[in-house]
């Protein structure tokens, strides 16, 4: 038998269509704690259709744990559609505050890190700054550890937010049920490249 | 009925009744009472008065497990609504499709902790396909055929349906909601189908493994199975997807499976499981399951494909549909070799032959019609029953596989009985778990059901627990003895006017069987057996298959006498 697919645990990044009505959320969450899968972040908006709502969360496990999250995810009757961001071309976006102790001394180079990043300067104080900062979660990460040593005071993120990229038509859009899969595929073929795999492979679904 | 007479209670029973609901199982009380006083307008469904809610969906269930049709339900809020819980994770665990129904405080109080309410949505969230509160009338209708759908459709499960005091008083104006067409079930795909053929015709040893997800599809299955004489395991929930008197067939599988299908499994090349979903009871430990097969993996619900077990071919789709597939350009597999291997594991089976619990039982189920209704309740008379009944169709077999829920087995089996009125339905059950839903004694006397056969295997423990104390706990026997406060069952089934027998002996066996069998009401048997026998073959919880024990071991020292004697010491 080949080895598993994809073993090693890392984040996987899904959204989720589910019908906007009371207590959806709590019952993704509520699925995904009872099996015991890790939501890194979350993020919850409407759509473009009334009724519809997106959600786009980061999910860490391997391969077949997520594949086995947006099985039992999809099987909710109200969730309409699950994309997985990972077996796609995709846009991301994080938006941070994050508040940064300054002095007299510190306060121009601040300022300079931010415009570098295209931080938006939200908030001004005597002895802080609070920044708005967009992009996707390298960026952030790297905005953060930059402003780490003037002493962050306090931030908040949003969650990750995500669309698949829609100009290109040759890129394959492996929306949930039309796709590859872990478990879908067979196990004499997993050993090879994903990417290669995602054209040839036959949807058995 | 004018327009204008129609409540939202009404619109619920008119509902129910355009979907063809003409029995449902309940129990009053204060949030549900304008539900019950509108039935008073529909006498074309019958209400089955339970003596405990839970009492009311396990009959429901074995209403629907006997037909495949929805069993209904209803409750009042609060502590009617969460004695469903039981039930409802047990349909959820073996996909029994039923509609719960339940009553709530009206809008304005929920959330306050009034009186009797509980947060029934809430709490029945993991173990329902499905829930709803109504929280306006006019949606009433289309949220009780919307919620019949989903328990019907795909895998099947149960859904719940909240409905406040004040929604069901409420006006309602709207039409009544018709049923929704069945839903298309998604055929399996071609290229699937031909890989998974291409994989059995290559195979040395094959070996096909259905479940209850398979009763539906059983002619198909057993077309299959003979097109390319392969030959058949069926799972305790899919006891009756293949005829037990064919040739092919190995018994049930897993922990307290056969020989022959243990074996089967752990050598096999080639494994095509349909309509199954590989619980822990049936793999034993995982990674020694199946170890050189091939999986072939048959199942509507994706989720079950590669959850349990690496899967080689996933199919998914309809087993019918998939089986039908299969069986086209079938041919039979000339296997000597294979077919010499399992005649000889088919040898290793013992009946029964001294007086015990599998004694008792192996003379109930052979005297079984192929038309009765089985069920069990859970424990060690239920494997016995599973490893000893032979099923020669589906939904005849009915029992609580995924749960294990004590209590189940009676009043499934009045709910079972209630569906066919004109097969008997049996059911076997323990000293211990026919106590926790006894009271539906009750229901039989109410109704006058007289196809009923309650069957006590009486070994005076909680016989599987003590098994396992006995096996792991070096027979510490903690908690598990019955015998000193066992009430004397005939006095109780004549307190509910329901005629009893009972044997201690075999030599009385066939009489009191026979006069239980023969007697033109629903009765009881009540068989007393030795206390401490154990079901064997078996495989220990976290072993492989292949780890199976086979007969059950020698005792080394006087066990039951010793224990009581100290229990009398203590209560001295």
């Amino acid at each position: 038998m080949t080895a598993p697919f994809d073993p090693a645990p890392k984040d996987h990044l899904v959204s989720a269509i589910v019908r906007d009505e009371p207590r959806v959320l709590t019952r993704i969450t509520s699925l995904f704690g009872r099996r015991g899968y890790n939501i890194r972040s979350l993020s919850v908006g409407s759509t473009e259709h009334p009724g519809l709502s997106r959600m786009t969360f980061v999910v860490t496990g391997d391969r077949g744990v997520v594949e086995q999250a947006m099985r039992q995810l999809e099987k909710l009757h109200d969730v309409v559609k699950i994309i997985d961001h990972s077996l796609e071309k995709f846009v991301d976006r994080e938006l941070v505050l994050v508040k940064v102790a300054i002095t007299p001394e510190s306060r121009v180079e601040v300022r300079q890190i931010a415009e570098d990043f295209r931080a938006r300067i939200v908030d001004v104080g005597r002895h802080a700054l609070t920044f708005e900062v967009t992009g996707d979660e390298g960026k952030i990460t790297a905005f953060i550890e930059q402003m780490r040593s003037f002493g962050i005071l306090e931030t908040m993120r949003t969650g990750r937010v995500a669309l698949t990229r829609g100009s290109n038509a040759d890129i394959p859009s492996h929306v949930y049920h039309e796709g590859e899969t872990e478990a879908l595929r067979p196990v004499v073929e997993s050993a090879e490249p994903r990417e290669e795999k995602a054209r040839g492979v036959p949807n058995l679904f | 009925m004018t327009q204008q007479d129609m409540t939202g209670a009404k619109a619920l029973w008119a509902t129910l009744a355009a979907h063809g609901v003409g029995t449902v199982f309940g129990y009053p009380g204060g949030a549900i009472m304008p539900v019950y006083d509108a039935l008073t307008f529909y006498p074309e469904v019958r209400h089955v008065l339970a003596r405990h809610e839970q009492g009311a969906i396990h009959a429901a269930e074995g209403w629907a497990k006997a037909t495949g049709e929805i069993g209904v339900c209803i409750a009042t809020s609060g502590p009617g609504a969460t004695n469903l819980v039981t039930g409802l994770a047990d349909a959820m665990l073996d996909s029994v499709p039923i509609l719960a129904i339940t009553g709530n405080v009206a809008r304005h109080l929920m959330g306050t902790d009034a009186f009797q309410e509980a947060d029934i949505t809430g709490i029945t969230l993991p173990i329902t396909k499905h829930n709803y509160v109504v929280r306006d009338v006019e949606e009433l209708p289309r949220v009780i055929a919307e919620a019949i759908r989903i328990a019907r459709s795909g895998r099947p499960g149960p859904v719940l349906v909240d409905i406040p005091k004040d929604v069901q008083l409420a006006p309602y104006h709207g039409e009544i909601a018709t049923p929704h067409a069945r839903p298309e079930i998604p055929a399996p795909k071609p290229e699937a189908i031909e890989r998974a053929r291409e994989l059995l015709r290559s195979a040395k040893k094959p070996v096909i493994m259905v479940g209850g997800g398979s009763l539906d599809a059983a002619a198909e299955i057993t077309a299959l199975a003979r097109a390319w004489d392969i030959p058949v395991i069926t799972t305790l929930m899919g006891l009756g997807a293949f005829p037990a008197s064919d040739p092919l067939w190995l018994g049930m599988p897993g922990m307290h499976g056969s020989v022959a299908a243990n074996r089967a499994i752990s050598e096999a090349d080639v494994l095509l499981g349909i309509g199954l979903r590989f619980d822990d009871r049936v793999t034993g430990r995982v990674n020694g399951f199946a170890p050189n097969a091939s999986i072939i993996h048959v199942d509507l619900d994706a989720a079950e494909i590669g959850k349990i077990v690496r899967t080689h071919v996933p199919v998914r789709g309809d087993a019918r549909v998939a089986a039908q597939m299969l069986a086209e350009g079938a041919q039979k597999l000339d296997l000597p070799e294979w077919r010499e291997k399992i005649a000889e594991w088919k040898t290793r089976t013992q009946d029964p032959d001294h007086w015990g619990a599998g004694y008792a039982v192996k003379a109930v189920v052979d005297r079984l019609r192929p038309d009765d209704i089985l069920s069990s309740d859970v424990g060690q008379h239920q494997m016995l029953a599973a490893q000893l009944a032979r099923f020669e169709r589906p939904r005849r077999w009915i029992n609580s596989g995924g749960l294990g829920t004590m209590g189940f087995g009676f009043p499934a089996a009045i709910g079972a009985g209630m569906a066919e009125p004109g097969v008997r339905s049996i059911v076997i059950a323990g000293d211990g778990g026919f106590q926790m839903t006894a009271q539906e004694l009750a229901t039989l006397k109410k109704y006058d059901i007289r196809n009923v056969k309650i069957c006590i295997i009486n070994n005076s423990f909680l016989g599987m627990v003590r098994q396992w104390q006995e096996l792991f706990h070096e027979r510490r026997y903690s908690e598990v003895w019955l015998g000193d406060s066992n009430p004397d069952f005939l006095k109780l089934a004549d307190a509910y006017g329901v005629p009893a027998y009972r044997a201690d002996r075999a030599e009385e066996l066939p009489g009191a069987i026979d006069a239980w069998l023969n007697d033109p009401k629903s009765s009881l048997l009540e068989i007393v057996v030795p206390n401490e026998h154990g079901v064997f073959p078996m495989v220990p919880a976290g072993a492989a298959l292949s780890e199976m024990i086979e007969t059950e071991p020698p005792r080394p020292t006087p066990g039951i006498e010793k224990n009581a004697a100290a229990e009398e010491a203590k209560n001295a």
